[in-house]
């Protein structure tokens, strides 16, 4: 039998974010990152959550532990449809968004269109 | 103290509470190593003739944030008053083998990791408590970097003034156009803020933003 080694990738969809709160979904990211899973978020978080997510990941840092998150995102947009300007605030619209343990996700190079990532199987 | 006094100062701090304009309150934020308290410095020397903190080449330099009150910027077109805040680097990890590399032992290394940590969760915190943000950027660097999109983002949601700093344009390697492609839809102005370059156009920019 043939071993296969190598890391774990889950790809999160919109609707699976939308069913938890925000504290729901930090909570989920941090547990998921530090078993080692790479997540592929497709709508992402908010500038907030994102905000959060940060904070929290600076509570569970170990030395010779979990050193905390790689996380890159599209610049958010905002919204200028008709229903933002007649609320009278920015919404904004969070992308696409990858998170992983900063000991085996690296950014090579992000644009505002394209991230390119390295993973690696190894701590 | 008598009753007329007492009923002045009572009616002066009344009067105080409810119509006196609090100072904008405008956080200096960026990733570790930008110069965001070289700046901060250059800020204070030039309007106070003091300084707000210690600056290093190694990252978390700053790991507490400090907030000097009542800063007055006097412009060709305006005069404010702000109080400013120099924030911790922040940034989404920290590893002490990093403070290792810049010769640093284990225990210092690992208590700074600590303290940085601290530093960046106060750095959040402060978000929720500021009027504007000064988001300073390495013009040497790259500026899609997770912790720039996300002040961004915060700001944007709050509706609250951004003014982007291209630094270090003293550097050769700068490009504070890149900076500018990346984020077209918010002001930028590029400065050095060790050798004050362009300041004035800064000072310029933070009436035009804040004031």
């Amino acid at each position: 039998m043939i071993m296969m080694q190598g890391f774990q990738m889950d790809l999160i969809s919109e609707r699976r974010l939308n069913e938890m709160t925000p504290v729901e979904k930090v909570r989920f990211i941090i547990d998921e990152v530090k078993e080692g899973k790479i997540l592929v978020l497709e709508k992402g978080l908010s500038p907030e959550e994102e905000a959060s997510l940060i904070e929290m990941t600076m509570t569970l840092i170990e030395p010779d532990g979990f050193s905390g998150i790689e996380m890159e995102s599209y610049p958010s947009e905002v919204d200028t449809s008709f229903l933002g300007k007649i609320l009278k605030r920015n919404i904004t619209k969070s992308r696409l968004t990858v998170i992983g343990p900063a000991d085996q996700l690296k950014t090579l190079k992000k644009d505002r269109n394209m991230i390119s990532a390295l993973i690696s199987n190894y701590k | 103290m008598g009753v007329i006094k007492r009923f002045k100062k009572n009616f002066s701090d009344l009067f105080n509470k409810l119509f006196k304009k609090q100072n904008a309150r405008i956080g200096i934020y960026g990733p570790p190593n930008a110069g965001k308290t070289t700046l901060a410095n250059r800020i204070l020397r030039d309007w106070t003739g003091d300084a707000m903190g210690s600056v290093s080449h190694i990252p978390h330099e700053t790991r507490r944030a400090r907030r000097r009150e009542g800063v007055t910027i006097k412009t060709n077109s305006n005069s404010l008053t702000l109080d400013i805040i120099d924030t911790p680097g922040l940034a989404t990890k920290i590893d002490f083998h990093e403070f290792m590399e810049q010769g640093m032992d284990e225990t210092e290394s690992k208590r700074r990791a600590k303290e940085a940590t601290e530093g960046v969760i106060e750095a959040v915190k402060w978000l929720d408590n500021l009027d504007g943000v000064i988001l300073v950027m390495d013009a040497t660097e790259d500026p899609f970097t997770q912790v720039n999109v996300t002040v961004i983002g915060n700001m944007e949601a709050r509706s609250l003034p951004l003014l982007i700093v291209a630094n270090k344009v003293d550097l050769p390697e700068s490009s504070p156009s890149t900076i500018r492609d990346a984020f077209p839809q918010h002001p930028m102005v590029a400065i050095s803020a060790l050798e004050g370059k362009n300041i004035d156009t800064f000072y310029e920019e933070i009436a035009k933003r804040f004031g």
